[in-house]
């Protein structure tokens, strides 16, 4: 078991034949990924990297069975693409490009819930369970199997969290990369209960930063409904306000989305709340009875 | 991206968003003439830079003479304005808006912003104009409205009639005024990917009419290749040199007043790693997320920006490597100190993909100044101490 994904996912990738798009299907194709196809207009009937491209994501979707996508088209492309995935019927789009104006996300976001589509992103590490299945741009050896799920808005500090949760003799289930754009497809709020409910998952490890309130609605949520112990840390204690941190949603404005608020209403839920990264793995072993 | 008040008063103009007439000038001579070219008896005389707060910071002063506007216009031009926003070394004043003096009988505040966690933008008014918003929601939360239009359905009637009863508006024919001015806005808002756009104060004129007398706006940088009108305002002497210099070569750089420079790839272990240093007992002197793909040249100029900042005593380099192996980036550090002139010691803390070789190469370097680090909290606690060492 694990969350969204795991070794039986049909997945395709939108921008198949581009740079990116080529060089992370590949490396996911080698960790074992299901890579069935891939989506550029006018190379359909092309194979890439042993599979078939396709003109269009309804095509791919018709005649490989995908129920996944994964998006590594140019910024001012990626609403567009999120929403022809939603029209063709894709459960979950994974969006790993970044710099797509706000704008057009609010619109794919609010399309794609409107068909029942999950996405993750955009500018996000993707999503891995390990050993299995990963969908994103994250180096997969570090992700060994276990019973920790994870949930970041940074893409380094999901790498930073599983290493030392890995070195402590644990392992990660699903990692979930959500990013840190104004406007994010799936959150904590809608991941903690997938991992709640997903038995190989025993603790929940959740990477938080500055800016907007995702954290404190997770807080709200842990407190009313998560069991499963909770390790958690949030990024930017000494950031300046008003200056955003590389993230385009990492800014604190208007005195509101400090780091502090959200460790308080973390703490308050009953979460281990780590003041440095670097403590996240220590936590885990502690709320895991090591 | 930000722009001055008389850019968005421009912007204002194409939207029929009504403002006083006001022209730029950027000598006292040219505000004389504007002056006279507008007519009337009252002048305000407005520095234009971008931080609020300017009128307390005597950057905005009303003249009733040529000669007063001649006086306020060469006393302000110049001048290093310091407001709650500019950060105690103020901000130099190159350009002053000479604008026609209004007859103010009410101050409110419109604005419009991305509401993150309704996903749409929300039109923000108050009656409690002329006042810093964030006061007002603090001490009266209950003054502000909060009106979410989804772009779907973009403004409709019923968003105008919340927004005018909800401000107190009886008059009819001011009721149909306000509306037409916040529907403007709000395309305004959308049309041109505005990240806020902020009017404080909005006025009401003694014969019922609305202007914003304020103009404050934020682009999304993401959106501005579409936008070129708006890239075209950008004015740089606006915005940090060094950060500048920084995006240029890829890096996202903010200076801090620490003593330990960092460099880091990934925005959240940047900052993560000025969090542990901090609770280490040091003090971060910047954030530096050298990006997904770090090598020697960025690496050498990463290390030239720490160093411009002559508090820095010690650098830590914490990089996880994932896609990207570590043995590049310690052969990239490497030569990076050969190129630039590394004159405190650095801390290197590399993990990830090939992390062994990586300090071989590192050991067998032998340099000085380069020491390495096994993990963060290892790297963290060594770059506090040579910074106390220093």
């Amino acid at each position: 078991m694990s969350i969204l994904v795991n070794k039986d996912t049909k997945v395709i990738v939108q921008g198949f034949t581009g740079k990116e798009g080529s060089f992370h299907a590949e490396q996911c194709l080698a960790y074992g990924t299901k890579i069935v196809g891939g989506v550029t207009p006018n190379k359909g009937g092309q194979t890439h990297l042993g599979q078939p491209v396709f003109n269009t994501v309804a095509d791919a979707v018709k005649t490989t069975g995908a129920t996944v996508s994964m998006i590594f088209v140019p910024p001012a492309f990626v609403a567009d693409a999120v929403m022809e995935a939603a029209a063709a019927g894709i459960e979950l789009a994974v969006i790993i490009t970044e710099g797509a104006p706000v704008r057009d996300m609010q619109a794919a976001k609010a399309f794609a819930v409107k068909h029942s589509m999950k996405t993750i992103g955009p500018n996000c590490p993707g999503v891995i369970t390990a050993e299995e299945c990963k969908i994103g741009i994250m180096p997969g050896m570090i992700f060994k199997k276990g019973n920790v799920g994870l949930i970041s808005k940074s893409g380094t500090l999901t790498y930073e969290g599983a290493n030392q949760v890995c070195s402590e003799g644990f392992g990660i289930s699903t990692a979930v990369g959500i990013g840190g754009d104004p406007i994010i497809g799936l959150s904590y709020k809608q991941l903690l209960p997938m991992f709640e409910a997903d038995p190989e998952t025993k603790a929940i490890v959740m990477i938080g930063e500055i800016g907007g309130d995702l954290e404190i609605q997770a807080a709200a949520y842990i407190k009313e409904n998560i069991t499963k112990p909770v390790v958690a840390f949030i990024a930017g204690q000494t950031a300046p306000a008003g200056k955003r941190m590389g993230h385009a949603g990492a800014i604190v404005s208007g005195g509101a989305g400090t780091a502090k608020e959200k460790m308080e209403a973390l703490e308050a839920a009953g979460v281990t709340v780590v003041v440095s990264p670097a403590d996240i793995g220590k936590a885990v072993a502690k709320v895991m009875g090591k | 991206m930000n722009i001055h008040e008389y850019q968005a008063k421009q912007i204002f103009a194409k939207y029929n968003v009504p403002t006083p007439r006001g022209i730029i000038a950027n000598t006292p001579d040219e505000a004389v003439r504007n002056a006279e070219t507008l007519g009337g008896s009252i002048w305000v005389v407005k520095a234009q830079i971008h931080a609020g707060g300017r009128g307390l910071g005597g950057g905005v002063k009303l003249a009733k003479s040529h000669d007063e506007v001649r006086a306020l216009a060469t006393e302000i031009l110049g001048m290093t304005l310091v407001t709650h926003q500019t950060g105690p070394e103020g901000k130099l004043v190159q350009k002053v808006y000479i604008e026609e003096g209004a007859n103010i009988k009410d101050e409110l505040y419109l604005g419009v912003v991305l509401d993150r966690a309704r996903e749409m933008p929300i039109i923000m008014a108050s009656t409690e104009g002329g006042m810093a918003i964030e006061d007002v929601a603090h001490d009266t939360p209950e003054k502000i409205l909060k009106i979410a239009v989804d772009p779907a359905i973009g403004f409709q009637g019923f968003h105008g009639r919340e927004l005018a009863f909800g401000l107190g508006i009886s008059d009819k024919n001011e009721q149909k005024k306000i509306i037409k001015f916040a529907h403007s806005l709000y395309n305004l808002y959308m049309e041109n990917d505005a990240e806020m756009i902020e009017i404080n104060p909005l006025i009401k004129t003694a014969d019922g009419d609305f202007l914003a007398l304020d103009g404050k706006m934020g682009f999304d940088d993401s959106a501005l290749g579409r936008h070129p009108d708006i890239e075209d305002m950008r004015d740089i002497s606006e915005e940090d040199a060094d950060e500048r210099e920084a995006a240029q070569y890829g890096l996202s750089y903010i200076a801090l007043d620490g003593e330990i420079g960092c460099m880091v790839n990934g925005a959240g272990l940047a900052m993560g790693t000025m969090d542990t240093i901090n609770y280490m007992g040091g003090t971060p002197a910047n954030f530096l997320d050298v990006g997904g793909s770090a090598n020697a040249e960025t690496v050498a100029k990463g290390f030239d920006i720490i160093l411009k900042n002559p508090n820095v005593k010690a650098i830590f380099v914490n990089i996880f490597g994932g896609i990207v192996r570590c043995d590049r980036i310690a052969n990239g550090i490497l030569e990076a100190t050969k190129i630039t002139d590394v004159r405190v010691p650095v801390i290197v803390r590399l993990d990830g993909t090939n992390a062994p070789e990586a300090a071989e190469i590192l050991k067998n370097a032998n340099i000085d100044n380069v020491i390495a680090a096994t993990d963060l909290a290892d790297g963290a606690a060594k770059a506090v101490e040579a910074a106390k060492k220093a």
